[in-house]
């Protein structure tokens, strides 16, 4: 088992005090939600409770909020679901080269069934541009989903811009918030976004959990019917205990918010600074300003990336190349491919991404185990 | 206080919990990620795998994780509809399944399928000659709960299966959420394609299911993203549900031996309300689950009897808990040919291993007093 965890943007570890509120949920009320006696009736709190945290995260109204089996799950209503339901008003998408497969893979998916989807390329720093997406733009255009931060880069997109753009435009606007919510203050309003997904499990919530933040008017297919839940947006038996977890995740990201940001800004910058000094060569991928304060990806100039992922492990450093969610998988990244095309650094690159129990010692073990290792597979090569 | 409503859902076993902690708080990594921590989630992910197909006599590739019973029934019935849809459009079904089951057909219907709903007769069954004769060339699925999750009726998913499985182009499924862990069911019967396990109804954590998907059977997927369950269902893994769930149809099998308890316990109800003058027994005599116990008091208010029973701490339901909201009839009960004041007036009593003797004699005493009561003002009504 790894002894420091810099996989952050994979997964977060379950804070124990969501897992003591989870644990007292499901040994103190077996209530469905649905059910009218007292059991049930305490259920309906717990999840009404969620809904009212989830909503006030990123300054929603409860009714807003579907809670769903997680990110997936959401991002896949808010690009299929929605294309499904507003297919009438038109049949062109438009998306980034950098979204998570979550999402990419719907609007693959829309494709087939006769959908015209653009995939909007960004710059080297991995950011798309306004002006593009507005080029893009068609009176067919339905819906604009872009990504708010990316999870392999940390590279922040332009969304209250984007929005703005939209607000003349029939098209809804989607944002893929996983890897921000929880770390930025959010609010649908300011961001004017349509629909704005997020997950539990990045927030050291439980997983299989997230919600689909949808504004009013806006119109979904659900991929699950079969119940009254989510005002049939999202039928089966609510996850009661899971909802009181994520109740407990939010408050305590929102409590901690602005500490943990500018802690974690401090350990990617002590990080670059380590590598810099150590003269390790290497390439920081994404922007040097408009990131995410967690995620560091750089590239080492030769070195493949697969053994110097299993080195790492072997001293105790669990960090990933990539996204963890292409399942096992050690492609080239789709993201860094659209930000350099074949260069070679995007076969060497590793993402290392700290969490809010990571101490600076630990910056500085990361940095010398690299080095080591990085020194040790020069001398094999 | 006495738990009667284990069909909507039931607790998670202690010893679940404990698995559901100790995987949350150890094994937190993803999955997908190549370091220890994501690999030592991905082995116990095996291992629960691994350990849930055996009870089943199923191969692990086959149990593909999903977040529960809805989404095991949309992603067999939609997934199959979709997937082989240039082979046909027709679907077969029946008029008493789960919404979870109807709601996806429907979708489909506006899709422009054409589906059939069989009927039942008087006990809630389905006919396996009906489901033979209504079978057509462009006919891609047949989809047939396994236990009713109202009344309790074990549907011939066996015998359906013995004649699907000579009809290759024909996909069988089976909710089997409700008849899980107290009705058996042969998985490996060469003529069941799909078959929908829920968690939250076997005292496993909610939010945690599986679908069988025998091998060689192709889906569309309803999520699209990171490959996971070989691509049929995309999403972070809930490792700690799906090892909680491993654990709790392990100690749910285990219990079989209680289940001719628990067919006791459901005789007795029965035999209460067979004879009692204003009540309508829906659970049917023969064929049907060990937990389920359905009966109807034509006239009075569910709502009244439920709420009363809450006061002396029992908590029974009307319906399924998914559609309790409606104060419409059941659907399930208009298919058995019951009138409507019966279907608007059924309470349902579900049982599970935990379930005592005493309790089901309190609930009996408190019902005996309460109703004559009700009765007896709406038989001064109708008078
Ligand atoms: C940006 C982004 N979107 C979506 C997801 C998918 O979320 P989940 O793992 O909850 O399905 C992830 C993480 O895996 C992500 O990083
Ligand atoms: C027969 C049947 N099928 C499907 C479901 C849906 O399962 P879940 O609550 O896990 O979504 C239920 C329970 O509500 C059920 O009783």
């Amino acid at each position: 088992m790894a002894s420091i965890y810099a996989d952050h943007a994979a997964t977060t570890p379950l804070d124990p005090s969501v897992a003591e509120v989870m644990y007292e949920e499901m040994i103190s009320n077996p209530g469905n939600p649905s059910s009218i006696h007292s059991f049930g009736r305490s259920a309906r709190k717990t999840v009404d409770e969620a809904r009212r945290q989830a909503a006030s995260s990123i300054g929603a109204v409860p009714e807003n909020i579907i809670f769903t089996s997680g990110g997936t799950e959401a991002d896949n209503l808010a690009v299929a679901g929605f294309a499904k339901a507003n297919e009438a008003r038109g049949r062109h998408i438009i998306t980034t080269k950098i979204e998570h497969h979550a999402v990419l893979h719907p609007a693959e998916a829309l494709e087939a069934l006769g959908f015209d989807v653009d995939y909007i390329d960004v710059d080297e720093s991995g950011i798309v541009s306004v002006k593009d997406i507005e080029a893009a733009l068609r009176e067919d255009t339905i819906l604009v989903t872009v990504m708010h931060g990316n999870n392999e880069t940390g590279a922040l997109q332009p969304i209250a811009e984007i929005g703005a753009l939209l607000q003349e435009h029939q098209a809804a606007f989607h944002t893929d918030a996983v890897q921000t919510f929880g770390l930025l203050d959010l609010n649908v309003d300011e961001l004017k976004v349509d629909m704005l997904t997020a997950s539990a499990h990045k927030i050291y919530g439980p997983k299989g959990a997230g919600f689909l933040y949808v504004r009013n008017h806006i119109q979904l297919e659900p991929a699950l019917r079969g119940g009254e839940q989510e005002r049939r947006r999202r039928a089966g038996t609510e996850n009661v205990a899971q909802l009181a977890g994520v109740s407990k995740a939010l408050k305590l990201a929102d409590t901690h918010k602005n500490e943990r940001y500018e802690m974690l800004a401090d350990r990617s910058a002590q990080f670059v600074q380590a590598l810099m000094e150590k003269d390790i060569t290497f390439q920081l991928n994404g922007p040097q300003h408009e990131r995410l304060p967690h995620i560091v990806n750089v590239s080492f100039q030769g070195v493949s990336v697969e053994p110097l992922l299993v080195n790492l492990d072997l001293a105790g450093i669990a960090v990933s190349s990539g996204s963890a969610c292409t399942a096992g998988s050690v492609e080239p990244s789709h993201v860094l491919k659209a930000m350099y095309g074949d260069d070679k650094r995007i076969y060497s690159s590793v993402r290392f991404s700290f969490g809010r129990d990571t101490t600076a010692e630990e910056i500085d073990q990361i940095a010398e185990s690299l080095e080591r290792v990085l020194q040790r597979m020069a001398k094999k090569a | 206080m006495i738990y009667l409503d284990n069909s909507a859902t039931t607790q998670p076993f202690s010893e679940v919990l404990q698995t559901f902690q100790d995987a949350s708080m150890q094994y937190f990594g993803n999955p997908s990620s190549l370091h220890s921590a994501g690999m030592n989630a991905e082995q116990l992910l095996t291992k629960a795998r691994t350990a849930t197909a055996k009870l089943f006599s199923i191969d692990p590739k086959e149990v593909v994780y999903t977040s529960g019973g809805t989404e095991g029934n949309n992603l067999a019935i939609k997934g199959t509809a979709l997937e082989h849809v240039s082979r046909g459009r027709h679907l077969i079904t029946s008029q008493v399944e789960h919404p979870s089951v109807l709601e996806a057909f429907e979708q489909l219907e506006n899709a422009g399928f054409e589906v059939t709903y069989l009927p039942v007769d008087a006990s809630g069954r389905v006919s396996p000659k009906e489901v033979q004769h209504s079978l057509r060339k462009d006919t891609t699925l047949v989809s047939i709960m396994h236990v009713n999750n109202e009344i309790g009726t074990v549907q011939p998913v066996e015998e359906i299966a013995d004649i699907l499985q000579h009809v290759p182009h024909t996909y069988f499924h089976v909710d089997h959420v409700q008849g899980v862990g107290k009705v058996s069911l042969d998985f490996a019967h060469p003529g069941i394609d799909l078959c929908t396990v829920s968690g939250h109804k076997v005292h496993a954590v909610k939010g945690t299911g599986f679908l069988y998907v025998r091998q060689g059977v192709s889906l569309s997927p309803l999520f699209h993203g990171g490959k996971q369950e070989q691509s049929l269902r995309s999403g972070t893994e809930n490792v700690p549900g799906i090892a909680a769930l491993a654990k709790a149809l392990r100690m749910s099998l285990e219990r079989s031996d209680e289940l001719d308890r628990l067919e006791g316990l459901k005789r007795r109800l029965m035999f209460a309300f067979q004879e009692m003058p204003g009540a309508v027994v829906n659970t049917p005599d023969d064929a049907s689950a060990p937990h389920i116990f359905n009966v109807a008091f034509p006239g009075v208010k569910p709502e009244v009897v439920i709420q009363s029973l809450a006061k002396k701490g029992i908590h029974v339901s009307t319906k399924s808990a998914c559609a309790s909201k409606l104060q419409q009839a059941s659907p399930v009960l208009l298919a058995l040919g019951r009138d409507v004041e019966t279907a608007t007036s059924a309470i349902r009593v579900s049982l599970c291993f935990d379930t005592t003797e005493e309790e089901i004699d309190q609930l009996l005493k408190a019902l005996h007093e309460c109703l004559p009561e009700f009765l007896e003002v709406m038989g001064a009504k109708n008078a």
